[in-house]
């Protein structure tokens, strides 16, 4: 249901801002928008001049011209005309150059802000990103920003235009009358009260609009992604139930929206007829009066018409624009949801390029609303140390190693890597020294050479062969069909698993790192292939640190220190021979496995 | 403009078609939804109809209440409510041929979106994962999402501009009755009309094609990127993403841009191209009325006449405006829709025996395009009740093996036979029913712990958690704090490596498949707690005797092997050897290598030492 679905996302929604909050927000985050603003808006004044002209001297080509008293006046008939002309080059040339400075803002801007909202959502801690699911964050930057430019660059047009030919038909209308203009704008007074309340409703409608294309998005993402799951259980018949259902929600929102946008927008049309017909009887009681002719009666009458069209258009604009104010809200919604974890940049500490020192000080970890995974963790490890981390499932490996390579800071006590608290140090300093590589591997759907180019961008294919031959795997590069072009495929599914952790595992090396953790990096690896890694990792990384995360526990026997989880703690620590000797959990995860290999 | 005749003529008749693709769109959503199109059609006709009504409204009230009223300084209170009636009760009627109009392209438009949504993910469902291998998430999310809503956009204008047809053609058919010579040259307007449009598509609709393609790219890099977000963190690799994507970013900011230019051209000239054609009328009229051929009162009608069509006719343009993106978005939803399904299958079904099934693999050959060949001539029968272990090097082809003996691919040769049965001639969901695959890499739906381990099969919950107890993942179950009830998030963040790997061993045991086929389902569990699993497994196969289950295990832990009554030694694309775990050992030296690794090796440090 959509209750239990975002609801956990820890994502600013965005909803909370207001339009005009929003609007002055995006055009913060997108300075372009701004730029050029006024010459714009002169632009379109002169444009719109130009468009009220033409219909007048059309009109009064017409009535005196054409079907004048005396018959038809040649010489005004030309002057009209040519004026009309002269109006529309005008409207012409203004109206060519807003459209092409709108578009161009309103693109620049757009692109920049889809580009801050992306970088922003690599900026955002692991545990948020996690909370929103990448199909909804999918859309928003791309459908949501969509629906932005779409907006500026069509209703920017018409808004413009529009509000123009308001300002321009009320001055008119004053100058022929300004009591039949009082009446005019009251008519329609109750039509701009009433806006408030609508664009309150529509607001809403659209951002639920909106939610719902991310959520269609996720649950349309999911199968494609599990493919496989869904075809061997053949469950496309509950998928496609859930499909739809989110295709029918989205549906649903948008209908409900059109509804209310198009009984926005009839009543426009309500007031334009009630003010014609108040325009006669108002003007017939002001010609008993005697301060008003029948011809400007009906003259007055025409400009009505001039007022009323652009009101309507300027409603739907203000209307459509709700959807792109949902759209924006989404996407500035990324950007203020907090980085908590904070990079102090250039100012930050660097690490030294030595081995380097680990130390927990009592460091405490519990996800968001959860029970503490990593309890008093406190221990000290020197530089250069190859440590073996072993636990059962679930015992807070993986934690730890996130928590030591600052994926996620500490809730309690402090990481000190070579002395420096992580969080005092650069990120750039930080992801060049220490580098992680996690359990479930992540390829680009690209070739080998881009993917462990990852690792280090300056390395050239000499510099690659090499990685690959110091970690003995030459042979199995030259078994691929295009060496190192071969394509991996999506999330590098055209490479068999074990395939998928050799090509992190060189990228890993290629970046060259002073602290390296693996987390089950040869899980998936045959044991002949994965204890010849075991030792080419050895001899590389001597003299530097290295914690490897394991569940063969021959990684353990080698290494020189094991730390032992279990259940969030540091169960046991010291070396293989000692712990066996200790028994313990070490003891019987040992026996286990010894009885496993006989 | 191009100095070649033939590409000017190719790029004409692409924007020609582009016209008649737009329609035939177009003629796909009226047919399928005829009754919501003539609604909003008689929507926009009813406000047609109530525009040109205001006028008449205007000219009655003039001459019976407005003249009169101020040539005789007098008028009656009957007479001026009938003015507020008249102007009023068109104003309601105009407004609910309005919502009429509105409501129903928007119905007419989300319908037909929804169908092709519908269509279009049920399409995915439905291909084949080579096919899928070969197209990135992204893009389908773009083919599902941004793709329809461009094939379906104009149906948002064209009732408006079907209401604007019917309206010309009245005022087309009144001005040709008041004066000839003026009303052509008033309807010179409808062909500089299209002329002009053809033209703005002829630009436009090239860049068109590279938006749309673009949008898709950008959604395809968006999903990627943050799909590995972790990777891209480990190795602070931000900076480099955000230019892969700013790259197309700007790529699309600046065909917008154009796109912007072009448009900013043909606006004003589609604009003025009806205040012209009054103008032009004038003159003539002038001219006729000097000459005696027509009176003042024709001018002014055929001037009125087209003040009127001059504004809408510009409905026309933004519906055929649309066009190039609309045509462009069905087209990339039909490259999905028409590619053809060529997995058959056949109406055989499987007893349900309750016994474990038997497994034939006959002369099987399979190779992945443009890569030599992978599984060559692989003969093996697995009996009933039987299990098998299959061992070989990282990436000799056993994930392949194992799609193949599921039907996720067919073979290039050979078959595959399960109780004698090819499985291509299942019906469909035949063999999901008896074999169950445990993939190498654990994938969970962002559901329940229940909703993951049922798949929305109604299986109580005794038999989850027994299913749970057996893939031993009943202790962290119980311990999160919605039990059963508890939500994962997206592919099961909020879970360990292990437990995710857990909760797809139970989601395959609470089937009790006949055929059970894991792929290497327990790397990443621990030692101990592996034991326990198949300790599990073994027992639950020994109560039921021969009934157990047909088990097929991809392993290289030798405790797993042993437990296997036939070992299957893959190497090289071929069965290099079979039979006894022990024998094997003996008399296969490359399969010795391989699973005695971890001891050879502690054997050699220690000697080393
Ligand atoms: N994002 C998360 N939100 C909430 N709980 C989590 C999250 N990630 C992990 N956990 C929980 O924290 C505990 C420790 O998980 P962790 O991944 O550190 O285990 P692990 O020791 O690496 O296990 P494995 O050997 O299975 O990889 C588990 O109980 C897990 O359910
Ligand atoms: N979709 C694909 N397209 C092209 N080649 C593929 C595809 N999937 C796998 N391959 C190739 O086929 C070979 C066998 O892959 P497979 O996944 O079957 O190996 P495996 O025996 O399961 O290996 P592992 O032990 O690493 O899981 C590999 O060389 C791999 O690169
Ligand atoms: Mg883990
Ligand atoms: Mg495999």
């Amino acid at each position: 249901m959509s209750e239990a679905i975002g609801a956990a996302t820890a994502m600013d929604s965005g909803e909370n801002i207001s339009a005009w909050a929003t609007i002055k927000r995006g055009a913060e985050i997108s300075p372009e928008l701004k730029q050029g603003f006024w010459g714009t808006m002169a632009l379109a004044l002169l444009g719109t001049a130009g468009r009220v002209v033409v219909p007048i001297a059309v009109q009064q080509t017409l009535d005196k011209g054409i079907n004048g008293p005396n018959g038809v006046d040649q010489s005004y008939v030309v002057a009209m005309a040519l004026l009309a002309a002269a109006a529309m080059v005008l409207t012409g040339i203004s109206s060519y150059l807003m459209t092409a400075r709108l578009f161009t803002t309103a693109e620049r801007g757009l692109a920049t802000l889809r580009i801050k909202a992306f970088r922003h959502v690599h900026d955002l801690p692991l545990l948020t990103q996690n909370t929103e699911r990448r199909g909804a964050l999918v859309s928003r930057v791309t459908s949501d920003v969509d629906q932005v430019s779409q907006f500026l660059v069509f209703g920017g047009i018409i808004g413009i235009i529009s509000v123009g030919q308001i300002v321009v038909a009320t001055v008119i209308m004053l100058f022929y009358s300004w009591q039949l203009t009082i009446v005019v704008w009251v008519c329609f007074l109750p039509l701009f009260g009433s806006l408030q309340y609508f664009q309150r409703r529509l607001s809403e409608s659209y951002g639920t609009v909106r939610q719902m294309v991310g959520q269609m998005l996720s649950v349309v993402a999911e199968p494609v992604v599990g493919a496989l799951v869904v075809r061997t259980h053949a469950i496309e018949d509950r998928t496609q139930a859930r499909i739809d259902d989110s295709i029918r929600r989205y549906q649903a929102a948008s209908t409900r929206a059109q509804g209310l946008t198009a009984f926005s927008f009839s009543l426009g049309g309500l007031s334009g007829g009630l003010a014609n017909a108040l325009v006669l009887i108002v003007g017939i009681w002001l010609g008993f009066d005697g301060q008003i002719t029948s011809g400007e009666v009906l003259a007055f009458a025409f400009l009505v018409t001039l007022f009323v069209s652009p009101v309507q258009m300027g409603t739907q604009v203000l209307t459509d624009g709700q959807n792109a104010i949902a759209g924006w809200r989404r996407v500035i919604g990324i950007l203020d949801t907090p980085a908590d974890l904070d990079d102090p940049g250039t100012t930050g500490e660097q690490l030294p390029h030595e081995p380097l020192g680990i130390a927990f000080d009592h460091v405490e970890f519990r996800y968001p609303d959860g029970p503490p995974v990593l309890i008093d963790v406190d221990l000290e490890i020197e530089p250069g140390t190859r440590v073996a981390v072993v636990g059962e499932t679930g015992s807070g490996k993986t934690t730890f190693a996130k928590v030591l390579t600052r994926l996620m800071d500490p809730t309690a006590g402090s990481v000190r890597l070579a002395g420096h608290d992580l969080r005092d140090v650069g990120f750039a300093s930080l992801r060049r020294r220490v580098v992680l590589v996690p359990q479930e591997g992540f390829l680009f759907d690209s070739s080998l050479r881009d993917n462990v180019l990852y690792g280090d961008l300056a390395a050239g294919t000499e510099r690659i062969r090499e990685a690959i031959d110091e970690l003995g795997l030459t042979d199995w590069l030259d078994g691929l069909p295009h060496g190192l072009d071969t394509r991996v495929g999506q999330r590098g599914e055209s490479l068999s698993a074990g395939e998928r952790q050799l090509v992190a595992l060189i990228r890993a090396h290629l970046a060259d790192p002073d602290l390296l953790v693996l987390d089950e990096a040869t899980s998936a690896v045959d044991p002949a292939l994965e204890m010849r890694i075991g030792r080419a990792l050895e001899a590389l990384m001597s003299g530097r640190t290295s914690v490897t995360i394991a569940h063969r526990l021959t990684t353990a026997e080698n290494a020189d220190e094991v730390i032992v989880f279990d259940r969030g703690r540091v169960a046991q620590r010291g070396p293989h021979q000692a712990l066996v000797a200790e028994g313990g959990i070490y003891g019987r995860l040992h026996a286990s496995w010894t009885a496993q290999q006989s | 403009m191009s100095t070649d005749p033939a590409t000017d003529d190719t790029l004409v008749d692409a924007s020609r078609t582009t016209l008649m693709d737009g329609f035939r769109v177009l003629g796909v959503a009226i047919r399928r939804e005829p009754w919501v199109f003539t609604l909003s059609t008689l929507g926009s006709v009813l406000f047609g109809a109530l525009t040109v009504a205001d006028a008449w409204v205007l000219g009655w009230s003039t001459d019976h209440v407005l003249l009169p009223a101020f040539r005789t300084g007098e008028t009656s209170a009957g007479l001026l409510w009938a003015v507020l009636a008249l102007f009023v009760g068109v104003a309601i009627l105009r407004a609910v041929g309005i919502v009429a109009r509105r409501l129903g392209a928007g119905v007419m438009q989300y319908r037909m979106q929804a169908a092709y949504r519908r269509e279009v993910t049920s399409q995915y469902l439905r291909l084949p994962m080579a096919w899928h291998q070969r197209h990135p998430t992204g893009q389908l999310l773009s083919n599902a999402n941004a793709d329809v809503e461009a094939a379906w956009a104009p149906i948002a204008p064209l009732p408006m501009a079907v209401g604007t047809v019917a309206m010309m053609a009245i005022a087309v058919a009144q001005m040709l009755l008041v004066d000839l010579t003026m009303a052509v040259v008033g309807l010179m307007v409808f062909p500089l009309v299209t002329v002009a449009t053809l033209t703005y598509q002829h630009f436009s609709s090239p860049l068109f094609t590279r938006i749309q393609a673009l949008r898709a790219e950008l959604s395809e890099i968006a999903h990627e990127s943050f799909d590995g977000a972790m990777v891209v963190k480990t190795l602070g690799r931000e900076a480099e993403e955000t230019e892969r994507f700013a790259a197309k970013a700007n790529e699309l900011r600046d065909l917008g841009i154009r796109v912007g230019r072009i448009r900013a051209v043909f606006d004003p000239i589609l604009e003025a191209i009806p205040s012209l054609g009054v103008l032009a009328v004038l003159g003539v009229g002038v001219y006729q009325i000097q000459h005696g051929n027509a009176g003042a009162g024709d001018v002014v009608t055929i001037a009125y006449l087209l003040t009127i069509v001059a504004f809408p006719i510009r409905s026309i343009g933004w519906l055929l405006g649309e066009f190039p993106r609309s045509v462009v978005g069905f087209r990339r939803v039909h490259r999905v829709l028409d590619e053809p399904v060529r997995t058959t299958y056949g109406d055989a079904t499987l007893a349900a025996t309750g016994t474990g099934a038997r497994l034939e693999v006959d002369r099987l050959g399979f190779g992945y395009p443009g890569g030599a060949a992978l599984l060559d001539e692989l003969s093996f029968t697995v009996e009933p009740g039987q299990t098998v272990a299959i061992v070989g090097e990282t990436a000799a082809g056993k994930s392949t093996l194992t799609t193949l003996l599921t039907r996720l691919v067919d073979p290039g040769t050979g078959r595959v036979l399960v109780d004698g049965t090819d499985v291509r001639d299942l019906a469909p969901g035949q063999l999901a029913g008896h074999a169950a695959l445990v993939p190498q890499t654990a994938f969970l739906f962002d559901d329940t712990v229940r909703g993951n381990v049922t798949l929305g099969e109604d299986v109580s919950d005794e038999d989850v958690w027994a299913a749970l107890r057996t893939a031993q993942a009943d202790g962290f179950v119980a311990a999160l704090p919605h039990g059963l009830d508890s939500r994962l998030g997206e592919r099961g963040t909020t879970l360990s490596g292990g437990q995710r790997q857990r909760l797809s061993l139970a989601r395959a045991l609470v089937r009790h498949p006949r055929l059970l086929i894991l792929d290497d389902a327990t790397s990443a569990v621990d030692p101990e707690v592996e034991a326990r699993i198949l300790a599990a497994m073994r027992s639950t196969r020994a109560d039921a005797d021969a009934a157990g289950s047909t088990l097929v295990l991809i392993a290289y832990r030798k405790a797993t092997i042993a437990l296997a009554d036939e070992v299957l030694f893959l190497a090289d694309g071929r069965i290099a050897d079979r039979g006894a775990h022990e024998d094997l050992l003996l008399r296969n030296p490359a399969y010795a290598h391989l699973v005695n690794a971890y001891e050879t090796t502690a054997a050699e440090v220690v000697a080393g030492e």
